[in-house]
C-alpha cells in the first residue's frame, strides 16, 4: 500500500496589512450580540471578489457559506444586488445595498503576484453608518486559497460578533467505509467545511479517536496495529508515529494537555478495569491519576492546563466527574437521569460538553463547570462525541443514521445544526486550534 | 495487524457470522448463508478442532447490558470451553470482548475489555492455564449483528474464545 501521508500545509507565511483607506471615528456600527439567547441571522450582502477570473467568485462563496453556515448570518442573494461592484476599494453606493436591508457588506478582490502568491484584501462596509468597518489583505501560495477565504471569514466573523472566528480550521476524523460488522476505519483529515479530505492511514487496522496538539502539526490516537490497542502520536505532515509509552495493556481514549507536553489517557488494568495516567512526551515519565476498580475514561483537561474531567461508572453507571491535574479531589458533577460520557471542556473554560443517554436515545448537551445548568443541545438515536469549535460557539459530534455514522454540528443555542458533508460515513471528529 | 481480516477469512467464523446473523435478525434478509458458503451443520467437526470448538462447545457468551457479569447460561457456556481447553492444550487463546452500539466508543472499548478480563478470569477459575490466554478489546468497533435493534445488540454483547492465537 503506498504511503496516504503528504505534506499538508504546503501554506505560509501572511502578510496582514490594513488598507490605505482610513476608517472614520467610531459610529454605532453594526454589530451582533452573540450572547443575547435569540439572534437574528444578519444580513450580508457579500459581493463576487474582482479578478482572478473565477478565483474571486470562488473565495466571495467560500466566504459566504462559512458566515452562513454558523447561523449568525444571511447572506443575500446575489440576484438581488442592485450596485454592481466596478471598484471594490471605491465607497459603494450605500443606499442601493440599504434598500435591499444589507446591513453588511463586503467588497475584494484578488490577484496572482508575480512570484505566484495569491493576493487576496477585503473591505468590510456598515451600510446604514455609511462607512468602512474594516480592510485587511492576504498572501498564500496557489494551493491554499481556501484558507484565504476562510481567514477573511474569520476577520469579517470577528470584527462583527467580537468573538473570534473559527472558519480557518481543520477536523481530523475517522473515514469509514465497508460493511458494519467489517468496517474499514481510516484516519482523515479535513478544513472544518468538508474540504481538502486527505487520508493519514490506510485503513488496514482500526483506529480511533484521533485528537488534535494545541500545536496542530501533530495528532494522537490510538489504533489495533500492534494487534493489542494502543495510542500512538503522528506528525501531521511527515507521518512519523509514534507509540506512547510502554504499557503491558490497552492503552486508549488519549488527549494532549493543554501546553502540548503531556498525553493523558487510560490504561487497562489486569483486572478489567481501567484507570487514566498522564504521561511527559519529554520525560516520558507516566503519573497515576485514578485508582479505582472501575472505568475511568475518556479524560479532557480544563483550558488551564489545572484540572480533569473524565467519565466514570464507579458509583454504578457511567457519570461524569472533575478532579485535580495531580489526580487530587475527584467529585462527581454529573446528577441526571442518565448515562453521561465523552465529556469535553470548552476551550473558553466555562462549559463541559457531553453525551448523555437517557430513554433510549444519545443527547449532546452542555453542563458548566460544576455540573449545574445542564442544557441539551441535540437529541437522536445514536449520537456522540462532542468536540468544540476553537472559539467554544460550536460543538461537531457524530450522528449514526441511514447506515453509518455523519458529522454534525450545532452552536451553543441548538437551533443551528449543521451536517459536515464528506464522502463517506465519518465519526469521532477533533476540531484542530485556530491554524496559524 | 491484519488480525480482523485473517479472522474473517476464516470459514468457520464466516459461517458462525452468517449463523448468528440468521439467528439475531430473523426479519432481517442477510445475504449469506451457511448453505450459501458450502459448509455442513454442527457435529460433522473432528474432535479436537477448532470446528468442533466453535461449533460443538460454543465459543462465545453473552452478557446484559452494560454488564461484565457471567451469567447462568454462559458459566454454562464456559464450563464447557474449558473442559475442552484443559483436554486440547496445544491452543494458545484470545478472547475478544465486545460492546453492543448503545453505549459511546470509549467507555464500550473498557466495557469489551472488562468482559473479556471476566471471562478470562472464569477460565482460570476453572483450570485453564492464565499463561494460554489473552485478552482483547474491541469495544463496539466488530458487531457480528448489524440491525438496530435488542435482537442484534443481545448478540453483540459477547465475549468470543478464539484458538491458534491468531495475531500474537
Amino acid at each position: 500500500m503506498k504511503s496516504i501521508l503528504k505534506p499538508l500545509l504546503m501554506i505560509v507565511a501572511m502578510a496582514l496589512g490594513m488598507t490605505a483607506a482610513a476608517t472614520l471615528p467610531a459610529r454605532a456600527l453594526v454589530e451582533l450580540n452573540v450572547n443575547k439567547g435569540n439572534v437574528e441571522p444578519l444580513p450580508i450582502a457579500i459581493t463576487d471578489f474582482q479578478g482572478g477570473d473565477a478565483l474571486g467568485a470562488e473565495i466571495s462563496g467560500i466566504v459566504s457559506a462559512d458566515l452562513k453556515r454558523s447561523g449568525l448570518f444571511a447572506p443575500i442573494d446575489k440576484s438581488a444586488f442592485i450596485e454592481k461592484i466596478a471598484n471594490p476599494d471605491a465607497t459603494p453606493r450605500f443606499e442601493d445595498w440599504k434598500v435591499i436591508n444589507a446591513q453588511a457588506l463586503v467588497t475584494g478582490s484578488v490577484s496572482k503576484e508575480a512570484d505566484g502568491r495569491v493576493r487576496a484584501q477585503y473591505r468590510l462596509w456598515d451600510t446604514f453608518a455609511g462607512q468602512q468597518m474594516s480592510g485587511e489583505q492576504f498572501f498564500a501560495n496557489d494551493a491554499n486559497t481556501r484558507r484565504v477565504a476562510h481567514i477573511i471569514a474569520d476577520a469579517i466573523y470577528e470584527r462583527l460578533t467580537g468573538e473570534k472566528g473559527y472558519f480557518d480550521t481543520r477536523i481530523v476524523f475517522v473515514d469509514e467505509s465497508g460493511a458494519k460488522n467489517a468496517r474499514k476505519k481510516r484516519l482523515a483529515i479535513m478544513d472544518q467545511d468538508g474540504a481538502n479530505v486527505r487520508y493519514l492511514s490506510d485503513g488496514r487496522s482500526i483506529v480511533l479517536t484521533p485528537r488534535f496538539s494545541p500545536n496542530r502539526q501533530e495528532i494522537t490516537y490510538m489504533s489495533y496495529e500492534s494487534g493489542q490497542p494502543k495510542v500512538y502520536l503522528l506528525q501531521i505532515e511527515t507521518g512519523q508515529r509514534e507509540l506512547v509509552g510502554d504499557f503491558p495493556g490497552m492503552t486508549f481514549a488519549p488527549r494532549f494537555s493543554p501546553d502540548g507536553q503531556k498525553v493523558i489517557m487510560s490504561l487497562l488494568r489486569d483486572d478489567g478495569n481501567s484507570n487514566i495516567f498522564a504521561m511527559d512526551l519529554r520525560s516520558r515519565s507516566t503519573t497515576r491519576l485514578t485508582n479505582s476498580t472501575a472505568i475511568d475514561t475518556s479524560p479532557s483537561y480544563s483550558p488551564d492546563g489545572s484540572k480533569v474531567v473524565f467519565t466514570s461508572d464507579r458509583g454504578g453507571r457511567a457519570q461524569i466527574y472533575v478532579m485535580g491535574a495531580d489526580g487530587s479531589g475527584q467529585t462527581r458533577i454529573s446528577f441526571g437521569d442518565g448515562v453521561y460520557s465523552t465529556p469535553v471542556w470548552s476551550p473558553r473554560g466555562d462549559l463541559i460538553a457531553f453525551t448523555k443517554q437517557t430513554a433510549g436515545e444519545f443527547q449532546i448537551g452542555v453542563m458548566r463547570v460544576d455540573g449545574s445548568g445542564e442544557r441539551i443541545l441535540s437529541t437522536g438515536f445514536q449520537q456522540e462525541g462532542p468536540t468544540w469549535a476553537p472559539n467554544g460557539r460550536v460543538l461537531m459530534f457524530f450522528r449514526d443514521s441511514a447506515g453509518g455514522p455523519k458529522l454534525v454540528s450545532v452552536d451553543l443555542t441548538g437551533r443551528n445544526e449543521q451536517s459536515i458533508p464528506t464522502a463517506n460515513f465519518a465519526s469521532d471528529p477533533a476540531w484542530s486550534p485556530l491554524l496559524e | 495487524m491484519g488480525r480482523i481480516a485473517a479472522l474473517t477469512k476464516n470459514p468457520v467464523m464466516i459461517a458462525l457470522v452468517a449463523l448468528l446473523a440468521i439467528a439475531g435478525c430473523a426479519s432481517k434478509k442477510t445475504p449469506n448463508s451457511a448453505a450459501d458458503l458450502g459448509l455442513s451443520g454442527a457435529g460433522a467437526a473432528t474432535p479436537g478442532s477448532a470446528q468442533d470448538f466453535t461449533v460443538n462447545i460454543g465459543d462465545r457468551i453473552f452478557f446484559d447490558t452494560d454488564s461484565s457479569a457471567i451469567r447462568a447460561d454462559a458459566q454454562t457456556t464456559l464450563s464447557r470451553q474449558a473442559q475442552w481447553l484443559n483436554q486440547y492444550r496445544q491452543y494458545a487463546i484470545v478472547i475478544e470482548g465486545h460492546a453492543d452500539e448503545r453505549g459511546t466508543r470509549e467507555y464500550n472499548l473498557a466495557l469489551g475489555a472488562r468482559r473479556a478480563a471476566a471471562t478470562r478470569d472464569f477460565l482460570v477459575a476453572r483450570g485453564v492455564s492464565a499463561q494460554r490466554l489473552k485478552t482483547i478489546s474491541y469495544g463496539k468497533e466488530r458487531p457480528v449483528a448489524v440491525c438496530d435493534d435488542i435482537s442484534c445488540w443481545s448478540q453483540n454483547r459477547r465475549a468470543v474464545t478464539t484458538l491458534g492465537g491468531a495475531g500474537s
